[in-house]
């Protein structure tokens, strides 16, 4: 057990250490912000006395690691500091933005696990069958295609041909529930399909590698009826491998969520994020790729830690 | 009598496999009988089909194999064509089956009582309560430690010997009336496998189950089988009494199979006394903790062999990789031909790689598969000797015809080679170099019995002609004996004795030595029961095994 | 030749169809200066004119096959420069990525110690970011400006590139062929050019194939968001973004160069899978 903990503890260790150093690059690219760039931000016509400001807006007169502190403190207390664009605090900005963007990512995430690890199992029990064949084929085609492209034909299909959906996803704060699920229809539709699609190709592949294994052979020599054989000696073994499937597609989610959200004007974090690296307003750039790492480093983070937990040779060593 | 003693009848069986797009024949119209409690063993190299006749006893074929035509008729029932279900129902409860790799069969996710427990349980042969009690029962009968507790291990917390008995164990649950053993004891050491061995024998003696034991060890098969049938390509050679075919085999091929055993090549004494390798006082450790060599000293004359045996886990590949340079030691020195060697690769001058060369127990992986056999040998050459074109093409088929092969070879990849002209090749390109040593690893423990008597003598032969000298790391006693003039034994990282192969292998023995010597399997059938009491004055004696 | 006329008898009907996908595409990007009816920023009609085969077509000479962008140019002569553009700067960010992406995956599997630990680590912290979240970063502080895009991609590519190639080279290092060759006292360069690079190749090659459909989908993907090839310069993922508003009106314009993407990377996918296919020595049992 004291294994196991350690274990844990080193890949906890390992996780809190990456999410800094991510942050020290983050920092460190606003960092290297070459002086004529300023400029070029500015424009041409900048005065010497506000680029000065605007170095001093960022705070580049100050010496790095003091300005570094100043900003992961902050952030630790919640501020992750202010908008150049619009001089708004960055808090405030992103709040409903981030609560919208969980929304969309969690819905997708709901509707897609189950079908995903479902339609995998399937095509990996009733392998080289048509079943198998007609998901293999859909799928590999469906992760080899632009997220927008899914985005614009369900557009075209469902909101221009047959009007069911909107085609714009603007959601209000005081919406309820189902006027919520029902704007966010089409964007929600199109990142299951995409995250679906990897998911399952994944899920299918690791249950056929447990399948192939001697102790399943094993099993059917030793009589074991074939729901048995999956249920009970496939299915324990293939946990581990699926899990880590499921985590790692949750964290491409939040890759494919910025571009739906641009597609569909959704106001979530992505498309903030976007329209603030055509602005260059690098505060707001800093502060959410650095939740869009967090998420992401946590998710990996479990999905290691779920790995090590479900694996039997660490749960009971020698 | 006759009928119901009748246990399984195979008549003309005919398996196809596919391989490169196409459906080849592999068991071609076999047929065997077998009555109840009786053992018959089926006996080939590699690629005789005699896994594939197991499997189909049992109605299975392995994926991308397929019965075509024959009959299987099992206690009454034919078993060629029948549905699925009742296939599974006779699985576990009246045929059951024990693979070579106990490790990789059981699932690693449940407790090993669980697992044995399954079948009887699902089938609804017993309670889960009667079926523990009949494990702790079969625990004891095959010597598990802790019979009480032993199940509630996980397949990853019990030694390769101790889960192989808990296989051997688990096929026994339903007191089946036939047993298909695979291989059971090809993974094991020589000392472990006679106690599985013994295991087996035992359990099945007592319970009056009949079984199918495959194996391409006659030896082993000797000691178990009531009747042997010898295949070859899948068709049989021979069948009968198991010391009919011993004491008089009919067909070539089994006389063959059994005189590899006795194979002693002659030597040529060179009159050479100096020395060619000398390790002194050696320690290595991996990691710096594990310490797998201990102060182990011995020293190899020119055109001498040199054996170093013991058991996996005794040191004896660690020592060839220390040799070599690979594994650094911690502790002690290596001399080469008198002068002081660096202790790792780095710093060792070409001349010492040179004169110091490697072969490999898998001749599969030792060989680059992209590369052709010119460039294999012809490497060794252009690097050492700077020889090119014409020169060097010569000397390449000059070597292709010292390891009886030949000139058309030069333009083979080794994926298109047999496994014995793989290791041919492998000589060769040692040779190329125009060694002093060779360090032979296991090299003829993954061939067939024929093709490792016909490597072993070429060995022989060529150190009658160039005077070099080998390194010869085995657990295969009866190489040992058939090669060596100097033998070192290693037990746990220590030498336990060494001295000229007369001497260790005569009376008086050591004892380590005599547990090593005597678990040599040996064609007389008598031989297991007179080794297990042998065994038990050993240990009474004090000298045990570390299982 | 013969060999190449022998080996497509063995591809399957999907692999031949990707196969024929990869071909036109490459043929368009390469010969459009010649081929297209049009240059790639002359107007030539009204703004979203439909395509050639519809009712409400509007004749042209030469033909607007494909109908008109938002600024009334000619779409199929849009589409021919868009390869060009796009499939040219994914090859040559691809082949960045796997020059150094391979080259320090098989040092740091050749040289272990220090060099792998460095290697690896480094690459850890930069596969930590979700990629397009590091290229946003790396392109909202350096402008956006073809090389840096080319450098970011190129990078983000490496990442996984030698992740692979590392992991390939490997398995490959623990084979006696390896250690028997350092017994000989090869060197270094020697270990890595004739022992792993021929038994790592196949993996490589497939690798290639993925990593070129993830690097084309990524500067689509940026241009897509506005931040990749700048315009009037016509490349596919800018030109869906740039006809965007079209689908709103019920006009389809938008969907022909997203088309176009999807086509290519499913074309290059289905070779890839079934050259994985092939390579992994899984045997369909008829």
């Amino acid at each position: 057990m004291n294994n196991l903990t350690t274990m844990i503890l080193k890949r906890l260790a390992f996780g809190v250490l990456t999410l800094f150093v991510i942050s020290g690059l983050i920092f460190l690219a606003v960092q290297a912000l070459p002086g004529d760039l300023t400029q070029a931000i500015l424009g041409r016509s900048a005065t010497p006395e506000t680029v000065a400001a605007f170095r001093h807006e960022l705070g580049l007169d100050l010496p790095p690691h003091v300005r570094y502190f100043q900003w992961i403190s902050g952030i630790i207390k919640g501020d992750l500091g202010t908008s150049l664009a619009n001089k708004r605090p960055i808090s405030e900005l992103i709040e409903t933005r981030l609560y919208n963007t969980m929304f969309l990512a969690c819905a997708a995430a709901l509707i897609s696990i189950p079908i995903a690890v479902g339609l995998g199992l399937m095509a990996a029990l009733y392998r080289q069958s048509y079943l198998d064949k007609l998901i293999s084929i859909s799928t590999l085609s469906l992760i080899s295609v632009p997220e927008y492209f899914v985005a614009y034909i369900l557009v075209a299909l469902l909101s221009v041909t047959f009007p069911v959906f909107p085609s714009l996803a603007s959601v209000s704060p005081d919406m309820g529930l189902w006027d919520r699920l029902y704007v966010i229809a089409l964007p929600v539709m199109t990142l299951t399909f995409v995250v679906t699609a990897h998911m399952m190709r994944m899920t299918r592949a690791a249950i056929i590698n447990v399948l192939g294994s001697p102790y399943i052979e094993m099993a059917r020599l030793k009589g074991i009826k074939k729901g048995r054989v999956i249920l009970n000696h496939a299915l324990p073994n293939a946990l581990s491998p699926i899990i880590n499937v499921v985590v790692l597609n949750l964290a491409y989610l939040l890759v494919g969520v910025v571009l739906i959200e641009v597609v569909f004007v959704y106001p979530g974090l992505g498309q903030l994020l976007v329209d603030s690296v055509s602005k260059r307003d690098l505060p707001v750039v800093q502060a959410i790729s650095l939740i869009f790492a967090a998420i992401f480093v946590l998710l990996n983070l479990i999905a290691d830690v779920l790995a090590i937990v479900t694996n039997p040779k660490h749960r009971y060593p020698k | 009598m006759s009928d119901n003693q009748r246990l399984l009848t195979i008549d003309g069986l005919f398996i196809e496999g596919y391989q490169d797009e196409q459906w080849r024949q592999v068991v071609k119209g076999v047929s065997l009988h077998l009555d109840r409690g009786q053992v018959l063993g089926l006996i080939g190299e590699s690629g005789a089909g005699k896994s594939m006749i197991g499997l189909a006893s049992m109605g299975y074929t392995k994926p991308g194999c397929r019965i075509t035509s024959g009959s299987i008729e099992f206690d009454g029932v034919e078993l060629v064509g029948a549905d699925q279900e009742t296939l599974r129902k006779l699985r576990g409860t009246r045929i059951a089956y024990v693979a070579q790799s106990a490790a990789a069969s059981f699932n690693p996710a449940h407790k090993l009582i669980h697992q044995f427990a399954e079948t009887a349980v699902q089938q609804g042969l017993m309670s889960y309560a009667e079926a523990e009690k009949k494990a702790k029962e079969l625990f004891r009968r095959l010597d598990l430690p802790d019979p009480e507790n032993f199940g509630n291990r996980y397949p990853h917390q019990v030694s390769g010997g101790q889960l192989q008995r808990c296989m051997v164990a688990m096929a026994m649950a339903c007191n089946p009336d036939l047993i298909i053993f695979d291989e059971p004891t090809t993974a094991l050491d020589v000392t472990t496998q006679i106690e599985v061995l013994g295991a087996i024998k035992e359990v099945i003696g007592a319970y009056g189950t009949a079984a199918i034991y495959i194996t391409h060890d006659l030896a082993i098969v000797a000691q178990i089988a009531d009747r042997i049938m010898v295949l070859r390509h899948g068709e049989e050679v021979e069948t009968g009494d198991t010391r009919a075919v011993i004491n008089s085999p009919k067909k070539d091929y089994t006389r063959a199979l059994l005189a590899v055993r006795k194979h002693r090549g002659e030597t040529v004494d060179h009159g050479h006394q100096d020395i060619i390798l000398e390790v002194q006082n050696v320690t290595a450790a991996y990691g710096n903790k594990f310490v797998v060599l201990d102060g182990v000293s011995t020293k190899i004359e020119r055109g001498k062999t040199v054996s170093v045996v013991g058991e996996s886990g005794s040191g004896k590949s660690t020592l060839a990789r220390v040799i070599t340079g690979l594994l650094p030691p911690i502790g002690g020195e290596v001399r080469f031909q008198g002068q002081l060697i660096p202790p790792g690769m780095k710093g060792r001058e070409k001349e010492v790689f040179r004169r110091m060369q490697m072969i490999y127990q898998m001749a599969d992986t030792a060989l680059n598969p992209k590369h052709r056999v010119r460039k294999i040998i012809g490497r060794p050459l252009s690097f050492y000797f700077g020889m090119t074109g014409k020169k060097r093409e010569d000397r390449i088929i000059e070597l292709l015809d010292k390891i009886e092969l030949g000139e058309k070879y030069l333009d083979r990849f080794p994926g298109d080679l047999s496994g014995g002209e793989k290791q041919r090749i492998c000589i060769a390109r040692a040779l190329a170099a125009e060694p002093e040593l060779i360090i032979c690893d296991e090299i003829t423990s993954a061939l067939d019995q024929l093709v490792a008597g016909g490597i072993l003598k070429l060995l022989q032969n060529l150190q009658n002609e160039l005077a070099v000298s080998y390194l010869f790391i085995t657990h295969d006693l009866d190489t040992v004996k058939a090669i060596s003039d100097e033998i070192v034994v290693m037990h746990r990282g220590k030498v336990v004795e060494q001295g000229p192969a007369q001497a260790i292998l005569n009376p008086p023995y050591e004892p380590y030595t005599d547990l090593l010597l005597s678990s040599a399997p040996q064609m007389d059938p008598s031989w297991l029961p007179k080794v297990m009491q042998h065994r038990r004055e050993l240990a009474a004696k004090g000298i045990n095994l570390q299982t | 030749m013969r060999t190449a006329i022998n080996l497509l008898k063995h591809v399957n009907w999907s692999a031949r169809l990707g196969l024929a996908v990869i071909v036109i595409n490459v043929a368009c990007a390469f010969f459009a200066p010649w081929v297209a009816p049009y240059s790639e920023t002359e107007v030539v009609g009204d703004v979203w004119e439909p395509v050639m085969w519809s009712a409400e077509a509007v004749p042209h000479n030469p033909p607007v096959i494909l109908g008109t962008d938002q600024l009334g140019r000619d779409l199929f002569s849009r589409l021919m420069y868009g390869a060009r553009n796009t499939i040219g700067l994914a090859l040559v960010t691809t082949a960045l990525a796997f020059g150094v992406g391979a080259l320090l995956g098989f040092l740091a599997a050749t040289m272990k110690g220090w060099v792998d630990m460095l290697l690896s680590r480094g690459v850890d912290i930069l596969m930590a970011f979700p990629t397009l979240i590091f290229a946003l970063v790396v392109l909202s502080v350096m402008g956006t400006s073809t090389t840096v895009l080319i450098v970011v991609i190129a990078l983000i590519g490496a990442t996984r590139v030698y992740r692979i190639s590392r992991a390939v080279a490997m398995d490959i290092e623990v084979m006696e062929y390896v250690e028997s060759a350092r017994l000989r006292g090869e060197g270094l360069w020697w270990v890595m050019k004739d022992e792993i690079l021929p038994n790592a190749l196949s993996p490589l090659v497939a690798e290639f194939g993925l990593r070129f459909c993830f690097v084309f989908l990524f500067i689509s993907a940026l241009s897509f968001l506005g931040l990749g090839l700048q315009p009037p310069t016509a490349d596919w993922g800018s030109m869906v973004r740039e006809n965007a508003a079209a689908i709103s009106f019920g006009i389809l314009t938008p969907l022909i160069p997203a088309a176009a993407i999807a086509l290519l990377t499913v074309g290059l996918n289905l070779v890839v899978d079934w050259f994985l296919h092939k390579a992994s020595g899984i045997k369909d049992v008829p």
